[in-house]
């Protein structure tokens, strides 16, 4: 199924055209903004130099930090009397970063939401429940207009209280949910502990965190959902950037509203298709805000193979963020795979934390997880035996030695938005 | 044939994170629902530990514990009866030793029966009928619980 078929199956000919003529106009948005003026300046590029996509390479990147340094409204490119909505980055520390959209904005988000849900089949007639947070974080709001626009029973419930939640997809016949995965399994925990079923839910679309495929296979099977990728950041207009389509097998990125590229993250240099790196995108179809090479230290790769669904080219599932990338001992570790590890022991629980530490010079990375409940025999031995297990699991999966920890069952921390779950001591001591 | 199963005692195990506090709030669940622990013992390993109860009410404080989040299981021990002498936990010891029987693992505490040695054992079945056929005497479950 198609909102836009026609745009959303150009030919590559045509798209490329399309992108050409918008990151034109984008170049030329861009002027008003003091930070590009003086960027495009330093690098000697005028803006009617662009004559092809490739000449994109020659324009400096843009990073977060940049953003942050433009706080609250150095990136708009329009006046504020044209933005009609401002959204703020779930920063970490410091200043958040300050996202603002022109009503044309809002109505492109809202039709690249609407691509998405209808690619995986969602319609009028199903109920949606977006358990996200409405406020300042681009989820919300962005799923909500999405939503409606295609004419689905949105329930805009937001975070927190997962009981009521429960009550709500059992009471109002949800079909289909919006969180984070890790919500959605700390929703799947409660469900059982209430002994609730959800016989009306079919579709799950997860995203805002990297989640792997054997927690999908979790998340379907305690769910009972399709479950579908979501991604997107609030730089680019926030969730909606790229999606999975039924194929299930790579996110479908909007090429008439992203021009993509993949970089070695510490080189800079633009990688070949196939090969891993961090996302780097100019959005091509923004008023308020348009940048330029936006670096979003999302880690991904273009994929060669055309889609059966007939839309274009892909990429990857993020596997990680080059900025929650662990270096331990020299060795490069994501959470996910941490995660992924996990998934497949069934004597422990899916929640883990990690804590890396710096002692004697040596990186020391502690894992902490749960002891699954069910599996307590009660004797010392079979525990000690489960924490070797775990051990040998995460040492095979990341070549590294690292400290299991195990603890009481539903004692580490559960994340309603992104989680947090890796520590880095080692700048402390 | 001597019929085993009365001698077979539940003992309570209590998955446990080796950090302050975590006895206290065990001991206190335990009060709570007036159950009167008997003996106990603490085995620990790399960061976490068993807490290991005889209880008077082992299904109740079950109930209690598991609805307070802890992790519990039920493990069956036998308990045996020891001189309050000098060379009493030999007796019982080599007894054990010369049949063969193997330990896991045993904690003990001198009450109103006397001395009592609380065992683990592989196959306590096997257990039961030697320590009965040796002459030595074994406390019922009853006695506890």
């Amino acid at each position: 199924m198609f909102w836009n078929e026609k745009i959303e199956t150009l030919k590559k000919r045509d798209i490329e055209a399309l992108q050409l003529k918008r990151l034109k106009r984008t170049v030329a948005q861009v002027q008003n903004v003091e930070f590009y003026r003086k960027k495009l300046q330093e690098a000697g590029i005028r803006p009617g130099e662009i004559k092809t996509i490739d000449d994109i390479r020659r324009v400096p990147f843009t990073k977060k930090q940049d953003l942050r340094d433009g706080y609250p409204f150095g990136f708009f490119a329009v006046p504020l009397s044209k933005v009609v909505r401002i959204h703020t980055t779930s920063g970490t520390t410091g200043k958040p970063t300050v996202v603002g959209y022109t009503k044309n904005d809002l109505e492109t988000w809202a039709e690249l939401i609407a691509r998405n849900l209808t690619m995986v089949g969602l319609k009028a007639g199903d109920v949606f429940q977006n358990m996200v947070n409405y406020g300042m974080f681009t989820g919300g709001l962005g799923f909500h207009y999405g939503a409606e626009k295609i004419g689905l029973t949105v329930i805009p419930s937001a975070t927190g209280n997962t009981k009521r939640q429960i009550e709500m997809i059992q009471d109002f016949g949800v079909t289909a949910i919006h969180c984070t995965p890790s919500y959605a399994m700390h929703l799947a925990e409660v469900a059982e502990e209430m002994h609730a079923g959800l016989p009306t839910l079919k579709t799950g679309l997860f995203g805002a965190e990297p989640w792997s495929d054997s927690m999908r296979k979790e998340l379907e099977r305690r769910l009972g959902v399709t479950a579908y990728d979501s991604y997107g950041l609030s730089e680019l207009f926030g969730p909606g950037v790229a999606f999975e389509c039924r194929e299930r097998n790579g996110l479908h990125i909007w090429h008439d509203c992203y021009l993509v590229e993949i970089i070695d993250p510490v080189t800079g240099e633009v990688v070949a298709d196939g090969e891993r790196g961090e996302l780097v995108v100019t959005p091509l179809a923004k008023e308020a805000m348009p940048l330029l090479r936006y670096r979003t230290g999302d880690i991904t790769m273009k994929l060669e193979d055309d889609c059966l669904c007939g839309r274009a080219r892909k990429i990857a599932r993020i596997t990680g963020r080059s900025d929650d990338m662990l270096v331990i001992r020299g060795i490069n570790v994501f959470p996910s795979q941490i995660e992924h590890v996990l998934l497949k022991i069934p004597e422990v629980g899916n929640q883990f934390m990690v804590y890396v530490d710096r002692i004697n010079h040596l990186d020391e990375m502690t894992i902490e997880v749960e002891i699954n409940r069910s599996y307590f025999s009660g004797e010392l031995q079979d525990l000690a035996r489960i924490q070797k297990k775990v051990v040998k699991e995460l040492r095979d999966a990341l070549e590294l030695r690292t400290t299991v920890r195990l603890v009481e069952p539903g004692t580490l921390p559960r994340f309603e938005g992104k989680a947090k779950r890796v520590v880095d001591r080692r700048g402390e001591a | 044939m001597i019929e085993t199963g009365r001698f077979l005692i539940k003992q309570i195990s209590v998955f446990s994170e080796n950090r302050p506090g975590r006895l206290a709030a065990i001991a206190k669940a335990l009060e709570e629902e007036n159950i009167n622990i008997l003996a106990f013992s603490i085995a620990e390993a790399d960061g976490f530990g068993v807490v290991r109860t005889l209880v008077d009410k082992p299904k109740k404080a079950y109930e209690k514990l598991t609805g307070l989040g802890f992790n519990v299981a039920f493990t069956d021990v036998i308990a045996v009866q020891m001189r309050d002498a000098p060379g009493g936990l030999y007796e019982i010891a080599k007894m054990l030793g010369d049949g063969q029987i193997n330990i896991e693992y045993s904690y003990a505490y001198s009450g109103k029966e006397g001395a009592v040695l609380i065992l683990r054992v592989d196959n306590a079945d096997q257990a039961v009928r030697l320590i009965s056929s040796r002459g030595a005497t074994l406390l019922e479950s009853r006695v506890f619980q």
